[in-house]
């Protein structure tokens, strides 16, 4: 098996173990094709992995991930591993785990949801099930289709 | 076990187990006599309600209105044509805080699905829903239970056919689920194009409820106790043609009722437009009228258990 021809980086945050196909959907949560982080962004796709097969990795330098990001990701990447780096070294290694309860993360899909109408809220989703994961909506009741679509 | 009634909001019918529904039931037929104006009640004196309707619902708010009469208590409020603060653009949290300030307890309707669980989030005074658009309306579904309860004697192995519109219709789907709860075998008979959503038909399974589907009312009618009859609205279709190809599909009169046993009972949430024919409305089955009565009852047990007058 070839070496990956990345560089490991020095400062920032590793998301690894990714399921095959998902990197995209981590940087669209990250907002990194909106233009919110302003360092430099690699994406490994594809990568064997002993655990899983095939794997993506994500690896964003400088930036180091906050917890709500992290919440995020759990939702788009729940078997992902989230690693910080400072000076090469890994220092912390974040728990991605699918919240009971995500507060405002997701919109809902429901025009007719009062957490669509300019009310003083944060929307609230209760996890339904873990696998495949489905989260309803704590004010209307439905459950939120196309989850990536509704993140904040 | 049951959760105390004292200062509790009642949003949607998902929040209650069935013993605490029961309960619920058996307070609601001691209501009876003071609801008739047969015996006086003033449990309730002192205590305001406001009814807050930011769409009309002329007979679910006279009910309300009623009900907390009827236990001595007043009512404040305001509904549709007099809400001018909603065109102002102020949120429903912010009238829920001020209406917090004139009332003990706030009966709200609104045309937004989980309107009732916001304002309850913003104010510590309970809020009881009384319809929010597409969603919850836990008191129509609590009378309806009520209705069979004291008709049938009993809710579970009875034999529902729910007739109409099954997918848009908020009332059907509230009371489906509470049905399953309570053990009773549903038939839901409808259009295709207007038959059970499938979110609901889950809840019932979930709840270990049986449930065939049909569109054939005839035969679903033979072995009915209870046929629930709901309306088939018109502006729920985006295409004319599509309404009027189901709108007349199914009409109750007393020809189709020979098919039903003598007993069986004809339930409608009212308004009612053509669904059930005039005539039916001097047979034993007719219970509409007695049904939309039950509200009063059943919301004058909500409101004392509320306020904790009785236990
Ligand atoms: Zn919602």
């Amino acid at each position: 098996m070839k070496e990956i021809k990345v560089a490991p980086i020095k400062n920032g945050t590793v998301i690894d173990h990714i399921a095959c196909g998902m990197a995209f959907k981590v940087l669209k949560v990250l907002g990194i094709s909106d233009g919110e982080v302003d360092s430099t962004v690699s994406v490994l796709m594809h990568v064997p992995s002993k655990k899983m097969g095939w794997k993506d990795i994500v690896k964003v330098e400088d930036k180091e991930l906050e917890q709500i990001e992290v919440d995020k990701i759990s939702l788009v990447a729940p078997e992902a591993s989230i690693n910080i780096i400072r000076n090469y070294e890994v220092v912390e290694k974040m728990d991605v785990s699918l919240p009971d309860v995500a507060i405002g993360i997701l919109k809902c899909g429901n025009p007719n949801c009062v957490t669509n109408a300019n009310e003083p809220v944060e929307t609230e989703f209760t996890l339904k099930s873990k696998d495949p994961i489905r989260l309803n909506c704590k004010y209307c009741d439905r459950e939120l289709d196309d989850i990536v679509d509704h993140i904040i | 076990m049951t959760k105390t009634f004292k200062g509790r909001d009642i949003i949607s019918i998902h929040d209650f187990s069935r013993e605490e529904i029961e309960h619920i039931l058996k307070v609601s037929k001691d209501m009876i006599p003071a609801a008739r104006g047969e015996k006086r009640n003033l449990s309730l004196e002192g205590k305001i309600l406001s009814t807050i309707f930011f769409e009309p619902s002329t007979r679910t708010r006279l009910s309300f209105e009623a009900a907390m009469n009827r236990l001595g208590g007043s009512v404040v409020g305001f509904s549709d044509p007099e809400i001018t603060s909603l065109k102002k653009g102020e949120t429903l949290a912010d009238t829920i805080r001020m209406v917090e300030s004139y009332s003990d307890v706030i009966v709200l309707r609104h045309p937004m699905e989980g309107a009732a669980k916001l304002a309850a989030d913003f104010t510590e005074k309970p809020v009881i829903n009384a319809g929010d658009g597409a969603g919850q309306h836990p008191t129509q579904t609590l009378l309806d239970l009520f209705t069979i309860w004291t008709e049938k004697k009993d809710i579970e192995d009875k034999n529902v056919v729910l007739l109409g519109d099954l997918k848009y219709g908020r009332t059907v789907h509230s009371l489906a689920y509470a049905l399953a709860m309570f053990g009773a075998n549903l038939t839901f008979v409808a259009p295709e194009v207007l038959q059970m959503p499938k979110e609901v038909v889950e809840h019932v399974e979930r709840q270990g409820g049986s449930y065939t589907s049909t569109n054939a009312l005839e035969d679903a009618i033979e072995s009915a106790d209870v046929l629930y009859v709901t309306r088939i609205q018109k502006e729920r279709f985006p295409d004319p043609a599509e309404y009027e190809k189901v709108a007349g599909m199914y009409r109750v009169d007393n020809e189709i009722l020979t098919n039903a046993s003598k007993d069986i009972i004809v339930m409608h949430p009212l308004p009612r437009v053509t669904e059930i024919s005039p005539e039916v409305d001097t047979t034993e089955h007719a219970i509409y009228f007695k049904q939309a009565f039950n509200g009063v009852p059943v919301r004058m047990a909500l409101l004392a258990l509320i306020f904790d007058v009785v236990k």
